[in-house]
């Protein structure tokens, strides 16, 4: 049994209303696999690859290459495997999302960065290529029309030179976001973020603060290989003074990225390449950093995620309740102040806990979550493990990769195997 | 505002002089106190190079704002930070502009418009053109102080690009003292430091940094114009430090006679020469300037060591 799934034209923004198709990535009897890169398109903005919302084989293509349609309007019929396919959608935590639709992940941004720009004149907005072309990933469409060059604007290929504008102006009364393209170019603006702007408030004796934020994609599983895949977080996570912020949903998302440009503390905005095109319900509502969010209650192992990882772990736990386990399901949603009263209050009823982490086993944040366990909660521990990603480069070929990361048949074999 | 290229005004004269009096003697303190275990770690003194910071920031005003480098004694006390707490801070006491949390290289003082000290070399180039993000069409300006090392730095080249795409309102000065930490400019900065900002074309002025005259002439001039919206220039100020780079540094590597040629050019020997020749000043009062800079040290010094150690450091990890 299989069902058709009705593939749309990307909706990028509300500026938009048509796109055209480049190319198809996949042809028709094409077998793809959920969040392999099935289409190019183009609008007047940006050139953007979708992926595969779903596993399954391509059936008809609607719209050929070098057609345009309206946004929205159906491109091309998916023939989803059905025994993968509850497993395969986009998981919602909470209240987050519906099925079939919502605003995506990355309009949830674009809608937090034009109302925080709205709402306060000091929030100035850069990077490269994301004001004109309105991004790489096209986030940000549409907001230097609305808000003029001297806002919103693009700089030159200058990650450093990047940083340290962002530093300079936070320093003297603006609230800049500044968008570094792929994390792993973070390396690039280092020192101005931790040898500076992580320092002024503590120099300045609580004097003055460092307003700014940093939006950076992340993540594997799109084959950008090695160095376009990295979860910088644990290269961050022992910078006192910078908070650390990890959206799994669109809600999530919106409501975080006001909260970390309202905050008076240097943020960065960790933003999931693979979560881009993932659906749910927003509202305007900020929603504080710090705080953990439980997002399926269970009774018998406790799993913590962020990013990513809290969809595959709410699909492994759809899994792992037919085997009779209940699993309760935390989505951390800022790294770094982490709240550790949730994971504790969690692991009191479970006594079981493993932490779900794309990035690598040493160093990571998952072993501060278990760290924390230990000393806080020990007496409540039955079993703490981690999973990640090894210690090593990630890989470019696709079975590779996909063997790489800590997905939901992982989790549940290695629930299962501990239990 | 205009200012007269050829002549200064002997107040105004007498009131550079006396600020770059401070700022030797200030130095030579902090030297004789770190020699006495007072000051700790390492610091690195600005004696030499006084007229450059001096000369410049005698054209600033209320809302410019400068960036400072580790070498920063000066710079601050150029803009009018507190003597007596920057000695403390030195000292590592709770009286310190910083409260002990800062030390020689990280000093933070906006209230005198100073954005900070930068102990990774070239990081003030980064700080002045963010700030100079927010004073865009306010008609203050910011100041980039760094010396020739830095030119070699991603920063330099990143930043001064930076500022000239977005026609900034920033004014990088780099202080060529001749050496990069031990390793003389030359030998690491081929093409020189001028043709690089001239690359990204940077209007790009050259001065003798050791005449305060000629600084201050040539900072209104270049300042003038940033303020007027035409988008970051540089300059050179050619100078020398008199000491080593650090205080662990008795500056060997310099050829022999060298410091000797440039002590020639001492830029308080050079203010004094111009107070007592072309401005007519007497001698008296060029004496009673400089007593009246040792008392005001002596008075700091001994107030500095007085004070108290801080017991906590009692800044949160964040501002909540």
């Amino acid at each position: 049994m299989s069902e058709l799934l009705e593939i749309g034209m990307p909706k990028l923004s509300d500026s938009m209303e048509e796109a055209t198709v480049l190319a198809w990535l996949k042809q028709p009897g094409d077998r793809v696999k959920r969040g392999e890169p099935l289409v190019e398109v183009e609008t007047d903005k940006a050139t953007v690859v979708y992926e595969a919302e779903a596993d399954g084989v391509l059936e008809e293509l609607v719209v050929a290459e070098g057609e345009t349609a309206q946004l929205g309007a159906l491109i091309a019929r998916l023939r989803v495997d059905e025994a993968r396919a509850r497993a395969a959608a986009p998981a919602r935590p909470a209240a987050a999302a519906r099925e079939d639709g919502g605003v995506e992940l990355r309009e949830a941004i674009r809608q937090a960065l034009d109302e925080e720009l709205e709402r306060d004149e000091r929030v100035i907005f850069f990077g490269e290529d994301v004001a004109i072309a309105g991004g790489v990933f096209a986030v940000t469409p549409g907001l230097q029309e609305k808000y003029g060059p001297s806002r919103v604007f693009d700089t030159p290929i200058s990650e450093l030179a990047m940083s340290g504008a962002a530093y300079g102006a936070a320093i003297t009364g603006l609230r800049p976001v500044l968008e570094i393209m792929f994390g792993d170019f973070l390396a690039l603006s280092m020192d101005m973020l931790i040898n500076q702007a992580t320092k002024y408030w503590f120099l300045s004796g609580g004097g003055r603060s460092c307003p700014l934020v940093i939006r950076s994609v992340v993540g594997a599983g799109g084959r950008f290989g090695a160095i376009h895949s990295q979860m910088p977080v644990s290269w961050l996570m022992g910078v006192t003074g910078l908070k650390l912020v990890a959206p799994a949903t669109p809600a999530d998302a919106k409501g975080l990225l006001k909260a970390a440009i309202r905050d008076e503390n240097p943020v960065i905005f960790f933003e999931h390449k693979r979560l881009y095109s993932v659906k749910g319900d927003v509202d305007g509502e900020v929603v504080e950093l710090g705080k953990a969010n439980v997002v399926r209650e269970g009774k018998d192992l406790t799993l913590v995620s962020a990013m990513k990882g809290v969809h595959d772990c709410l699909a492994a736990a759809d899994e792992l309740a037919g085997h009779g386990v209940e699993v309760e399901v935390i989505d951390l949603r800022t790294l770094r102040p982490l709240d550790t009263e949730t994971v504790l209050g969690s692991l009191a009823k479970t006594n079981r806990v493993a932490v779900v982490e794309e990035g690598p086993l040493t160093g990571g944040w998952a072993g501060e979550v278990l760290a924390l366990v230990m000393e806080h909660g020990l007496g409540d521990v039955d079993d703490a493990w981690r999973i990640t990603t090894p210690n090593a480069p990630i890989p470019y070929s696709p079975p590779l990769e996909d063997a790489f990361l800590p997905g939901p048949e992982r989790i549940v074999r290695e629930v299962l195997q501990r239990r | 505002m205009t200012v007269e290229t050829t002549s200064l005004e002997t107040g105004l004269a007498l009131d550079l002089y006396r600020r770059m009096l401070l700022i030797r003697g200030f130095e030579d303190r902090v030297q004789s106190l770190f020699l006495r275990g007072e000051v700790y770690g390492t610091t690195h003194l600005y004696s030499g190079q006084e007229a450059v910071a001096v000369g410049f920031a005698s054209v600033l005003r209320e809302g410019d704002l400068v960036a400072c480098t580790y070498r920063g004694h000066g710079h601050l006390l150029a803009m009018g930070t507190d003597p007596e707490g920057l000695l403390a801070e030195l000292l590592g006491r709770e009286t310190g502009v910083n409260g002990g949390r800062a030390g020689s290289m990280n000093v933070v003082d906006q209230e005198h418009g100073v954005l900070g000290c930068y102990g990774i070399v070239g990081g003030s180039i980064a700080a002045a053109t963010g700030a100079a993000l927010s004073l865009r069409g306010s008609g203050s300006v910011a100041v980039a102080y760094f010396g020739d090392g830095a030119t070699n730095q991603a920063y330099f080249f990143e930043c001064l690009n930076f500022a000239k795409v977005l026609a900034l309102p920033v004014v990088f000065v780099c202080e060529n003292n001749g050496y990069g930490e031990y390793t003389p400019f030359e030998a690491v900065t081929p093409g020189g430091i001028v043709p690089r900002a001239a690359a990204m074309e940077l209007r790009t002025t050259q001065v003798d940094g050791m005449d305060v005259r000629a600084v201050r002439a040539a900072a209104a001039e270049v300042v003038d114009r940033v303020r007027g919206g035409d988008g970051p220039e540089f300059v050179e100020a050619r100078t020398y430090r008199f000491v080593g780079h650090s205080r662990s540094d008795p500056g060997k590597y310099r050829p022999d006679g060298e410091l000797d040629r440039w002590r020639e050019r001492d830029p308080l020997s050079v203010a004094a020469s111009l107070l007592r020749g072309d401005l007519g000043v007497a001698d008296e009062e060029v004496q009673r300037v400089e007593s009246e800079v040792e008392a005001e040290l002596d008075r700091i010094e001994t107030a500095a060591l007085a004070a108290p150690f801080p017991q906590s450091v009692a800044i949160p990890e964040f501002n909540e």
